[in-house]
């Protein structure tokens, strides 16, 4: 897969609510079996960006292609191929957690659904809570629905805004495990977070955003100390 | 695209059954209404049934509007719209899964509502119920394929319990209008009475319903 049909590969992105620019210009290359992590205070614009990347968002300005495809018309075929967990769980409350993953399998067209819903369910540890309203589910219930939601059609990029919220530590280290194990098959994945020691030694990449632009950005090799350095340095001014 | 607005039409109606918070707010307001109108026009027995169109269309018309501002609110709740536009679902699917749940929610109302409005002003439904549904069914199709775009339009305003009336009822009075004259035609002399009307209705729901199909996206999207 090269640079043309790349599941991102955005230049000079931004996005503006207001007149306020929250994206002010980021270049963001993102290859096949990559792990990309965003860093940034709040504020910073990674919720922006994974949104834009999501074609949830339209950007103001500069292109974003994925799969090679222009992302401003939201072509079927690339978000067929994307997954999106955000802040909210996108999971009705007034559904069963079952009966949200079967309706998102019937939206991706998933094949034998049936089994890939029990698997999902047993994998986020839901099977007992699996007939339940997800509104009776704890935060960290709904987190591991979604999470289970978007892994339905196996998407070749996954798009996480701060995956790790909510999680008890069992479940923290599942998704340690699928981020480890996702890359290996060849799927792509940005993900934001503020826990940088936990995240850092499974990125392949390290970006911090800072103002809306990709302040500090580093491939491979990334130690939980260097990336702490750097984003106190982009933080206080010096990068 | 078919099978996604099944898929959408499915979940709503299972969520409504499930909750009855859409229905029974409208079944309340329409019984409210009717009972209101009757009581404050207090018709005589022989002028009442001549009150009955418009009393029903009003009921409708009101009871509409909460039914279709609830279906995208629970969209909202835990970003589920994010979920649904950032999966392959085509947006024309998910307008027709939507009109198609709005429909069903207001033709359960309308439901309740003409035996009550048959009770209360004498109108003989009983005797023209077909010719009735037909008319009925039109102005809702036309009513919700309009609503249904504009709920969407302002589901993301912060003021949408203001916006969407101020900008759907203008819009929808044709619709009330030839369902009040389609109504009054077919109680007095069946279907074949109402013909003029009856074509504002068609006309009126085809320009919406492929209006909503082309707009859809460009309404619900960011």
């Amino acid at each position: 897969m090269g640079l043309n049909d790349a599941p991102v590969v955005a230049r000079g992105l931004r996005r503006e609510f207001g007149g306020v620019p929250v994206l002010a210009g980021v270049d963001l290359e993102v290859a096949a079996g990559e792990v990309v992590v965003l860093l940034g205070s709040n504020g910073a614009g990674k919720t922006t960006l994974l949104r834009v990347l999501a074609t949830l968002l339209r950007p103001s300005g500069g292109t974003l292609r994925l799969f090679g495809e222009d992302a401003s018309r939201r072509p079927p075929a690339a978000r067929r191929r994307l997954g999106y967990v955000g802040h909210d769980s996108a999971c009705y409350p007034d559904l069963t957690g079952r009966e949200n993953l079967e309706f998102h399998a019937e939206l991706h067209d998933v094949p034998d659904a049936a089994a890939r819903v029990a698997d999902l369910l047993r994998w986020a540890g839901l099977e007992d809570a699996a007939r339940r309203p997800v509104r009776t589910y704890s935060r960290g219930m709904t987190q591991r629905l979604a999470l289970a939601r978007v892994l339905l059609h196996a998407p070749e990029l996954l798009l996480l805004d701060e995956p790790y919220s909510g999680l008890d530590p069992a479940a923290a280290t599942r998704l340690d495990g699928l981020l480890r194990e996702l890359p290996r098959a060849g799927h792509a994945i940005v993900l934001s977070t503020h826990d940088v020691e936990r995240v850092t030694p499974l990125a392949s990449r390290v970006a911090i955003l800072h103002r809306g632009r990709v302040a500090w950005s580093q491939q491979g090799g990334t130690d939980p100390i260097v990336v702490a350095s750097a984003y106190d340095g982009v933080l206080g001014g010096r990068a | 695209m078919l099978r996604g607005a099944l898929a959408v039409l499915r979940k709503d109606l299972r969520i409504e059954w499930r909750t009855r918070e859409s229905l029974a707010s409208m079944v309340v307001l329409g019984v409210l209404l009717v009972v209101i109108f009757s009581v404050a026009l207090d018709p005589a027995p022989a002028d009442a049934p001549r009150l009955a169109p418009s009393v029903l269309w009003a009921a409708f018309v009101f009871t509409g509007l909460l039914g279709v501002q609830r279906g995208f609110v629970l969209e909202r709740e835990q970003d589920c719209l994010g979920g649904l536009l950032a999966s392959p679902l085509d947006p024309a699917a998910l307008y027709l899964g939507k009109l198609a749940a709005n429909v069903a929610l207001l033709g359960v109302t309308q439901a309740l509502v003409v035996p009550l409005v048959a009770v209360f002003l004498h109108a003989d439904v009983g005797r023209r119920l077909p010719s009735l549904v037909v008319v009925l069914l039109l102005g809702n199709l036309g009513f919700a394929a309009v609503a249904t775009l504009f709920a969407a339009m302002t589901v993301r305003a912060r003021a949408r319990e203001v916006m969407l009336p101020v900008l759907l009822l203008p819009v929808v009075v044709p619709v009330l209008i030839a369902g009040v004259k389609a109504t009054e035609s077919v109680l007095a002399g069946g279907l074949g009475a109402a013909g003029g009307a009856l074509g504002v209705l068609v006309a009126f729901d085809v320009i919406f319903v492929v209006a909503g199909v082309l707009l859809f996206e460009q309404v619900i999207r960011d």
